[in-house]
């Protein structure tokens, strides 16, 4: 069903390259036959194009407010006593601003501790996948060795292998490690390289001139000076990218924690907010001054590195570094 | 002369090889974590899918009877599949479209345009616990702001997540609200397009949609097979949302949003099922490698590849 649905997409290919041998044919346009000469085309022309522009216009400012919505809702709500929430219909600003549910959420959801805890894990999570997922891309990237393009293809294979597969296995081999209710089965992994960042790395590394490695190399620097004094430096964009990613990654894991964090004082934020959730249950007031508290620093984060959020998506762009 | 010749060659012979060690040494990360964490983790589960390990004293061969109990005598499995087929069959068509309208509109020469694509992107940074209590509240029959906006409408909302039917709607609504990651994918790709395609189509008397659907379109169908494989693994294993918005795991009402994974969660931490769980984690794997296999297949027939590389 889904290929006969797509087939259409087959001819215009054909047809779009026809488009372009039209315009290659600069004598039929000069013979002025066609409308598209009348004295007043470029003028209604550019009419139309302000008219779209004002269209599409409007349709991103009401597409921005259906996105932005849930998140002002969310904060509003936050700061709203429970008898103006349950209230018909709602207020879309708060009557009275109520800070302390703030202060009342933080007192009963450790919000300091959990913010710690997570911060801790998050770090560790941050250097070991920047330092190990550059380290092992230079390896796909700048040297060349038998059977490197096989266990290339071996690491983006493991990406269409779902988490979940290995997960029980995985815990039964940290619970034989003794590594259960510690933080090891969270940062341990991400020493090893992660395949969309490794995938990400080299794409990079690309972009980088060889003649630099070279020279480096007739100078007689190893590869793991050039990679740690030259290589590291040279790539920060990346690394940068890297860093945000594994952040956000780890910040949000919700998972890992769960499966292997059982001590209420080692939580993190999201099994804190959790448990917070289940006991809580209505209370929105606090459920939302708890989700706000724990999204703040990823709001942050994001505007201030926006760029390279934006620009580490780009999978195709990998040449313009 | 012809011993320097030797030497040469004796010294790019070992160089050669030095240079193959440092190779390895530089992926020996991937290759450990690969055996350790991914490897031997999945030969252990393919062998522990035929025992009925549970963990903490036994492990005893017990042939297929684990897979002959799913597919004959555990109904949930039945549910928690078709639940993740509903959930899959609306969200990778569904992202995928959305992502594709979203970024062709961000990709117009717009004043404010950098804004718009910061506005389109933010709830794609936002996830975790947090984002599902938000969505429950949103979600919320009486209080929640979906439904008030609806009574604007003079349209009763439905219960949400507390209605079986409405289950899985709420949580692909939830999904779509975070497309702009993949909508990034496909904004990158259409800014590589070559602005020249258009104009001359814009010449020729191609309208807007003409435009879309005989220039952008095809450009981009390298990335949209990319998102529908990954869009796919990844709604597969949908899990966190169904735990945390389902009361630790139950299910949700009438069991609408036991998913795939979350049984499987059940039957190996719950129940300590450890076989059991192990051999439907296979299942499942080998689930998705067919439809891998099928969307690769069907690629070369819809996936246009400028110029033929890459």
């Amino acid at each position: 069903m889904e290929a006969k649905e797509l087939e259409p997409q087959k001819t215009p290919v054909k047809e779009n390259e026809g488009f372009r041998k039209k315009t290659n044919n600069p004598d039929k346009k000069s013979s002025g036959k066609g409308p598209e000469l009348k004295p007043g085309y470029f003028k209604s022309r550019k009419v139309k194009k302000r008219i779209a522009n004002i269209f599409t216009t409007l349709i991103l400012v009401a597409v921005s407010i259906v996105l932005l919505t849930p998140i002002y809702w969310m904060v509003i709500t936050s700061l709203k006593p429970m008898s103006e929430i349950v209230q018909f219909p709602p207020t879309l600003f708060p009557d009275e601003i109520v800070w302390s549910n703030y202060a009342e959420t933080i007192q009963a959801f450790p919000f300091f501790r959990y913010a710690f805890n997570t911060l801790i894990i998050t770090v560790c999570v941050v250097v070991g996948s920047v330092l190990s997922n550059s380290f092992i891309a230079y390896g796909f990237a700048k040297i060349s060795f038998p059977g490197r393009n096989l266990i290339f293809a071996l690491v983006l294979a493991t990406m269409m292998i779902p988490g979940f597969v290995t997960m029980i296995p995985q815990y039964i081999l940290f619970t034989q490690l003794g590594w259960v209710g510690t933080y090891l089965p969270l940062i341990v992994p991400a020493f090893f390289g992660n395949a969309f960042f490794i995938f990400l790395m080299r794409q990079f590394y690309m972009s980088i001139n060889n003649e630099l490695i070279e020279a480096a190399k007739i100078d007689g620097a190893s590869h793991f000076y050039i990679w740690s004094r030259i290589m590291l430096p040279l790539t920060k964009p990346a690394l940068i990218t890297i860093a945000i990613f594994s952040f956000n990654g780890a910040w949000n894991d919700f998972l890992g924690p769960l499966l292997y964090i059982h001590d209420e004082s080692m939580y993190t934020l999201q099994i804190g907010l959790q448990t917070f959730q289940s006991q809580t249950t209505t209370q929105w007031n606090y459920l939302m001054a708890g989700s706000t508290m724990v999204l703040i620093p990823v709001v942050i984060l994001f505007f201030v590195c926006q760029k390279y959020f934006i620009e580490g998506m780009d999978l195709t762009g990998g040449t313009k570094g | 002369m012809g011993g320097k010749i030797k030497v040469k060659k004796k010294t790019t012979m070992s160089m050669r090889r030095r240079e193959s060690l440092w190779g390895l040494l530089f992926i020996s990360p991937f290759i450990i974590g690969f055996t350790v964490f991914l490897l031997g983790p999945m030969l252990f589960s393919l062998i522990g899918s035929f025992t009925n390990y549970n963990i903490t004293s036994r492990m005893d061969f017990i042939g297929f009877r684990n897979y002959e109990q799913m597919f004959t005598a555990d109904r949930l499995f039945w549910t928690s599949l078709y639940n993740t087929l509903y959930y899959v069959a609306f969200i990778v068509p569904l992202t995928a479209v959305g992502a594709i309208l979203m970024a062709v509109l961000l990709n117009q020469k717009i004043k404010g345009i950098k804004a718009f694509r910061t506005i389109f992107y933010l709830p794609a940074v936002l996830s975790g616990v947090a984002v599902y209590i938000l969505w429950m509240q949103l979600l919320s029959p009486s209080t929640g702001l979906i439904n008030t906006v609806l009574s604007w409408f003079q349209i009763q909302g439905p219960a949400w997540l507390f209605d079986p039917d409405w289950t899985k709607p709420a949580l692909v609504i939830m999904r779509l609200w975070s497309i702009g990651g993949t909508m990034l994918l496909y904004l990158a790709t259409l800014q590589n397009v070559p602005g020249q395609l258009y104009e001359s189509a814009e010449l020729d008397g191609a309208n807007a949609f003409q435009r879309f659907w005989h220039i952008t379109l095809p450009m981009i169908t390298p990335i949209v097979f990319f998102d529908v494989v990954t869009t796919t693994i990844g709604a597969f294993q949908i899990f966190q949302e169904a735990y945390v918005m389902t009361e630790s795991g139950t299910g949700g009402p009438a069991n609408s949003l036991l998913f795939y994974n979350l049984h499987m969660w059940n039957k190996a931490f719950v129940a300590f099922d450890m076989g059991y769980a192990m051999a439907m984690s296979w299942i499942l794997f080998i689930i998705i490698l067919i439809l891998t296999i099928i969307n690769l297949k069907l690629a070369p027939r819809w996936v246009h590849y400028e110029g033929g590389q890459r």
